[in-house]
């Protein structure tokens, strides 16, 4: 589904990623770990099309199509998706409007008709019972003074909404009380499938306690510096980031 | 650093959709303003005696007047012997079949979902083919005079209704009042006339589409509402499709009068053309409109919705000067380009108890400047007067500016005014998160627009906001990156 290939990205002439590869296949989820700076957020930025970032070097095959390629809103019509760390308020614009927008201009990038309202809202509360979100949060501006988890949960229900192909999640459990953690990653699960691919990114372990990934990879210095299964990730836990980077600033030293 | 594309500079650099010609055929009289044009206008028209001499005082007056230059607006000097004064409309060429309309103009009409028979209206297709629209207008027309409004052109007025017109006309606006003001009392070709009797409410909204006899008004336009003690009228002026228009300058003045628990709603939707990409061109729109609240426990709402012309100068006010009475003022204003916009409001409680709320959302994109300029003053006598004002603005890229110039005059201690302001910006991480939902710039800065607009597009009739909200997301066309 997701293939990458030597990806090597900058923003304002810096080098983050320095050689990615990575390969994900339909129903599984990977879990990407590491340090802060180590590159996580930007390669999920770099996935999505984020225009700061510049791809120097590398290419990205994403369901048989050059991603690269593709703009950012067709990246997302083609079913990828990006749960934000940080998700943007917008004023003004109602949640229901702005997904039904989104859900909308897919369909018409994919030659369907546009959902009428009665469809749209039977297709809303399924997916607001799945993630359990708060139907009057929906009428609100998007994320504006919404709480954390709020802002989370929300992203998880424009997930449902969408049904991609792939989802990213970017440091989905950051912020979140253990509730509200537990909430997200149920979600999360519902929506595992197999032709669904997720990508999990996290500095911490204790979102892989609820959600169980088939692939932990360990990022650091904007490399891929060990993959593994699901122990690898309890491995770190146990002996923290320094066991496997100090190997690799030995290596680097030698 | 890397040269980052600038989306949102491109989402907005548009051009105006509507194209822009001057082939309409017309009875003009010779450029140049002098004592001798006033009379030859007036003898056009075949106006009594008092008409030519109320224009010719205010010609009069007008040379003793001067250019406003306080306004945040710069525009080149203009040469008032330079302008055609008269310009009567010839009927405009019958088309057999929208086929053959500016196919240009049939894609507008379409993004803005205006129907085919008033698409055949606005284009001029023989009014034979165009049988609905001819015969709704016609029992409207059947049904206003059977309730006794009077709704026709100010010149019909002047012939048809003059003891209404010399008793109202320039009786809120005086033809003293300011420069442009002065200037349209001399010259003003047409307009219209509206006259809602005591205890009637109206039971349509009155707009200028429905006066098909007479739909070019010109640049010099007056318009005249007078609504009686205890009656409703709305009123719609504009239209949200395109508007041709051949005349750079335009100085328009609009008086209304509420009687006794009165009420009346103003509409206005402006869509003139704004100049091109580089600012050349577009219509200088100078206008002065004004309601009077007359009695106690009356009403006047001003709803504006301005999205053309080159410069706007407008603040549609409202004197409060019957105790109770309420004043309201909702305005969009979006600028592009090189386009210039001061607007605003005056509301001036002179009643006790009198109300007024202000809501002014202005959007500036491109090279534009946008400012809100109001007064809000409370006399002596107007006890209890209370007044809310909230001003936002919002920016779209940042080589355009949002001003704001609140006035506040209170004499009166129990007055109590409110002010609150927000200046927003569209930034680049709203649009990123919106086109990672798979909603393209143009869209997303469409939707964000809207929301921004919402409260004030709410206060329009509901058939007008629907257009007015394609609109908006049509000014903000172009190419996005």
């Amino acid at each position: 589904m997701l293939s990458v290939k030597n990806i090597h990205a900058n923003i304002d002439g810096r080098e983050i990623l320095k050689g990615i590869n990575l390969d994900i296949k339909p129903g599984e989820v990977h879990a990407i770990m590491g340090p802060n700076g180590s590159g996580k957020s930007t390669l999920a930025s770099v996935l999505a099309g984020r225009e700061e970032y510049e791809v120097t070097e590398g290419a990205v095959s994403f369901l048989g199509k050059d991603l690269l390629e593709l703009s950012t809103e067709d990246r997302a019509r083609e079913g990828l998706f990006l749960a934000f760390q940080y998700p943007v308020e917008i004023p003004g614009v109602s949640t229901t409007n702005f997904i039904k927008a989104a859900v909308n201009e897919k369909r018409k990038y994919l030659g369907q008709e546009p959902l009428d309202a009665v469809a749209f809202l039977k297709m809303m509360k399924e997916k607001m019972a799945l993630v359990e979100i708060d139907q009057r949060l929906l009428s609100r501006s998007i994320n504006e003074g919404f709480s954390g988890g709020e802002k989370k949960r929300n992203e998880v229900f424009q997930m449902a909404m969408l049904e991609p192909k792939l989802a990213i999640m970017d440091e989905t459990d950051s912020g979140l009380d253990i509730d509200a953690l537990r909430i997200v990653a149920n979600g999360i699960n519902k929506l595992r499938s197999p032709d669904r691919a997720i990508l999990l990114i996290t500095h911490y372990q204790r979102l892989l306690d609820y959600i169980q990934p088939d692939y932990v990879h360990v990022l650091y210095n904007g490399r891929i510096v060990k993959s593994g299964t699901k122990e690898l990730a309890l491995e770190l836990e146990e002996k923290g980031y320094d066991f496997i980077t100090d190997e690799v600033d030995l290596a680097a030293n030698q | 650093m890397k040269e980052k594309p600038d989306t949102l500079e491109q989402a907005v650099l548009t051009e105006y959709k509507y194209g822009f010609v001057t082939d309409i055929d017309t009875d003009v009289i010779a450029k140049g303003l002098s004592e001798n044009t006033i009379r030859l206008i007036s003898n056009k028209k075949n106006e009594p005696e008092w008409m030519l001499d109320w224009r010719l005082k205010a010609y009069n007056h007008w040379l003793k007047l001067e250019e406003p230059k306080w306004s945040n607006v710069k525009y080149p000097i203009i040469n008032y012997q330079d302008i055609i004064y008269y310009a009567a409309p010839k009927p405009k060429k019958q088309l057999n079949s929208l086929d053959e309309a500016d196919p240009e103009l049939l894609a507008t009409f379409e993004k803005l979902g205006i129907s085919l028979n008033e698409q055949k209206r606005l284009t001029g297709v023989a009014v034979d083919v165009v049988m609905d629209s001819v015969s709704i207008a016609t029992s409207f027309k059947e049904q206003l005079s059977e309730i006794g409004v009077i709704f026709c052109s100010i010149s019909e007025a002047i012939q048809l209704h003059p003891e209404l017109v010399k008793k109202y006309l320039g009786s809120v606006v005086p033809m003293t009042d300011n420069y442009f003001a002065a200037l349209n009392s001399a010259v003003f070709t047409d307009g219209s006339f509206c006259y809602i009797p005591k205890g009637v409410r109206c039971p349509m909204e009155l707009s200028t589409y429905f006066r098909i006899n007479t739909e070019n008004a010109g640049q010099f336009e007056r318009t005249l509402i007078i609504a009686e003690d205890e009656s409703y009228v709305s009123y719609l002026e504009g239209c949200t499709a395109p508007m041709r228009d051949e005349n750079q300058l335009h100085a328009a003045v609009v008086e209304l009068v509420a009687h006794t628990k009165a009420e009346i709603k103003y509409s206005t939707v402006q869509n003139w053309y704004p100049g091109d990409k580089n600012g050349l061109g577009g219509i200088y729109n100078f206008v002065t409109k004004r309601g009077m609240c007359k009695g106690d426990h009356s009403k006047i709402s001003w709803t504006q919705v301005e999205t053309g012309s080159a410069i706007t100068w407008k603040y549609p006010s409202v004197i409060l000067k019957g105790d109770h009475s309420i004043g309201e003022f909702y305005s969009v204003a979006f600028t592009n380009n090189h386009q210039q916009a001061d607007t605003g409001t005056k509301m001036i409680h002179l009643g006790k108890n009198t109300r007024s709320r202000i809501v002014s959302k202005g959007i500036s994109a491109g090279h534009s400047q946008n400012s809100y300029r109001g007064l809000v003053r409370a006399s002596k006598q107007a006890t209890n007067a209370r007044n809310y004002s909230q001003c936002d603005s919002l920016l779209l890229g940042d080589k355009c500016g949002a001003h704001t110039f609140p006035y506040i005059e209170v004499k009166n201690k129990t007055a109590i005014v409110e002010h609150e302001a927000t200046t927003s910006k569209i930034g680049e991480d709203q649009l990123f998160y919106c086109k990672q939902r798979g909603i393209d710039a143009e869209t997303a800065v469409a939707l964000i627009v809207n929301g921004f607009a919402k409260e004030v597009m709410n206060q329009l009739p509901m058939e007008f906001a629907v257009e007015a909200q394609k609109l908006l997301a049509i000014s903000m066309e172009g190419s996005v990156g």
